[in-house]
């Protein structure tokens, strides 16, 4: 792998750019590997990044149906934070903050973390009380976060209307470290990384089987023929329901449609990212000057990439109003994503019934902030079978009654 | 935007005047179940790419709740019929049958 540099540019602006090499290779299965790891996307890749990087297991293949960062790792809306109220979730969360801060320097590749803050707004009173528990619990957990109150939230984002008829501004829990990255670099950079370590990532190939002998794992069967493998991973969103049914086991999931959309290109307006939970968006402002706009998820099961409009519709409306400014712009892309929710909206990293295959799902409706430190603790618990990353995160929670409840903390959009 | 049947009154429903009630021909499990009975019930979803049953509400209409036969994957609705029921009619099962030959769901098919 030759590194990128700007000497490199030069050298090649020299040579009319003709040295530049494939970031990743894209080679035929092997017979065999230790690790395989179902599904390219951000935690897929990082997952295999941090088996070789902490554990030097290299001989590791990540399969793909699609292609490389294609899901939802390429149709987020890029926020990162870690300001959550449980325990297991902000330390999960905040360790995956904590690796974007120097990943650009640790991949040798731009993912372009801007930590610009993120401001979760109060609008009712129930949220002020809800955002400074969570600021106290955050002090606790040793995550920087801050109630700040309304003169400073217009301070921060002067376009905003604090003073809305129906929900006025009351406050905001503030981030300052919290921000965004760019989506597809963080998918790019861990298959560059894993690439160059000797791993192989297999784009357009379809894992339709999952073979096991004596309650443990062998293999997978694949449109590229069988492979084997020590252990497997499947870490694979919106479809986990059908990879967990070829490997014998059912999950607390269900897969919803979430949307996006960005505007037209503005001049600079807004360098924060602003959530807003009781009326439903959230949005920042790209460095090309879109405005990347989000909302809730759809109402019913959905595997289609596909959403209704009138969701849309209410993200846009609740925003319109809390920045009025925004009411005339254009929008230029609208999108969907298939997410993956649990009952407590919380993730799962789990062994599963099946030995030696480990599970990665559930990230709901935001899982890219999470990429590097999920990635960490399920290397972690699939190199050595446990982690204290995501011990909390287990798919037994939900019998054993231990949830990691962030739909009461979140309300909506984590 | 989803529109369904009213197996009521016929109506064609807007989704935005429904409310979606999630996963139907669920067995309810309560006190004294087995944790797997219980988890299953609270938590276990059957999530199919393809077919797939689910309550709706009229929310903002008659006020009742009735089944939507739908697919997950093409989006296409294969009917609709009161909640009241175990069992999808036999209509709509063979309307599923055309499309999706050898589905099943739980204790049906």
């Amino acid at each position: 792998m030759k590194h990128y540099s700007a000497f490199a540019v030069a050298r090649e602006a020299l040579r009319y750019h003709t040295g530049w090499e494939r970031a990743w290779r894209s080679p035929e299965p092997k017979k065999r590997y230790d690790v395989i790891i179902v599904g390219a996307g951000g935690h897929g890749l990082a997952t295999a990044y941090y088996l070789g990087k902490n554990y030097g297991i290299q001989n590791v293949a990540i399969i793909e149906k699609g292609w490389l960062g294609g899901g939802n790792t390429g149709r987020n809306t890029t926020i990162i934070r870690s300001n959550y109220l449980q325990d297991p979730s902000a330390a999960l969360y905040e360790k995956a903050r904590g690796l974007y801060e120097d990943l650009s320097q640790e991949l040798n590749y731009n993912i372009m973390f801007s930590p610009r803050g993120v401001m979760m707004l109060a609008q009712t009173q129930h949220e002020i009380r809800g955002y400074q528990r969570t600021a106290h619990a955050n002090a606790l957990q040793g995550v920087k976060t801050e109630w700040i109150e309304p003169e400073r939230v217009k301070e921060l984002v002067p376009i905003i209307n604090i003073d809305g008829p129906r929900y006025p501004v009351l406050g905001a829990l503030w981030q300052e470290r919290g921000g965004t990255a760019r989506h597809d670099a963080v998918a790019w950079g861990y298959a560059r990384a894993c690439s160059a370590m000797g791993m192989d990532i297999i784009q357009k190939c379809e894992v339709t089987g999952v073979r096991s002998e004596n309650g443990r794992v062998v293999g997978v069967d694949t449109t590229k023929g069988a492979i084997d493998c020590e252990k497997l991973g499947i870490v694979v969103a919106g479809h986990s329901g059908q990879l967990a049914e070829m490997a014998g086991f059912r999950l607390p999931l269900e897969s919803v449609a979430l949307q996006a959309l960005v505007s037209e290109p503005i001049k600079p307006c807004m360098d924060v990212v602003v959530m807003a939970n009781t009326v439903h968006g959230y949005m920042s402002q790209s460095d090309k000057g879109e405005m990347v706009i989000g909302g809730g998820t759809d109402g019913f099961n959905n595997f289609t990439q596909r959403g209704s409009f009138h969701h849309i519709e209410e993200t846009v409306r609740a925003l319109v109003e809390t920045f009025p400014m925004i009411s005339r712009l254009k929008m230029l892309r609208q999108w969907g994503g298939i997410v993956d929710m649990t009952g407590d909206r919380s993730p799962i990293l789990s062994t599963t019934p099946l030995g030696n295959c480990f599970i990665n799902c559930g990230w709901g409706t935001g899982g890219f902030k999470a990429i590097p430190g999920s990635g960490w603790g399920m290397a972690q618990l699939m190199a050595t079978g446990h982690s204290p990353l995501t011990e909390a995160f287990t798919m037994d929670r939900f019998k054993e009654g231990r949830f990691i409840d962030e739909s009461v903390a979140a309300g909506v959009a984590h | 935007m989803l529109t369904l049947k009213c197996p009521f009154t016929g109506a064609m429903l807007d989704e935005t005047e429904l409310h979606c009630g999630g996963e139907a021909h669920r067995k309810r499990f309560g006190p004294g179940s087995s944790d797997e009975d219980f988890e299953t019930y609270m938590f276990v979803r059957e999530n199919r790419k393809g077919v797939h049953f689910e309550l709706w509400l009229h929310a903002y209409g008659i006020g009742k709740w009735f089944i939507a036969a739908r697919d997950t994957e093409t989006l296409e609705v294969y009917g609709t019929y009161p909640a009241q029921t175990t069992e999808p009619p036999q209509d709509i099962k063979d309307a599923i049958t055309a499309k999706r030959p050898g589905w099943s769901w739980r204790e049906f098919e």
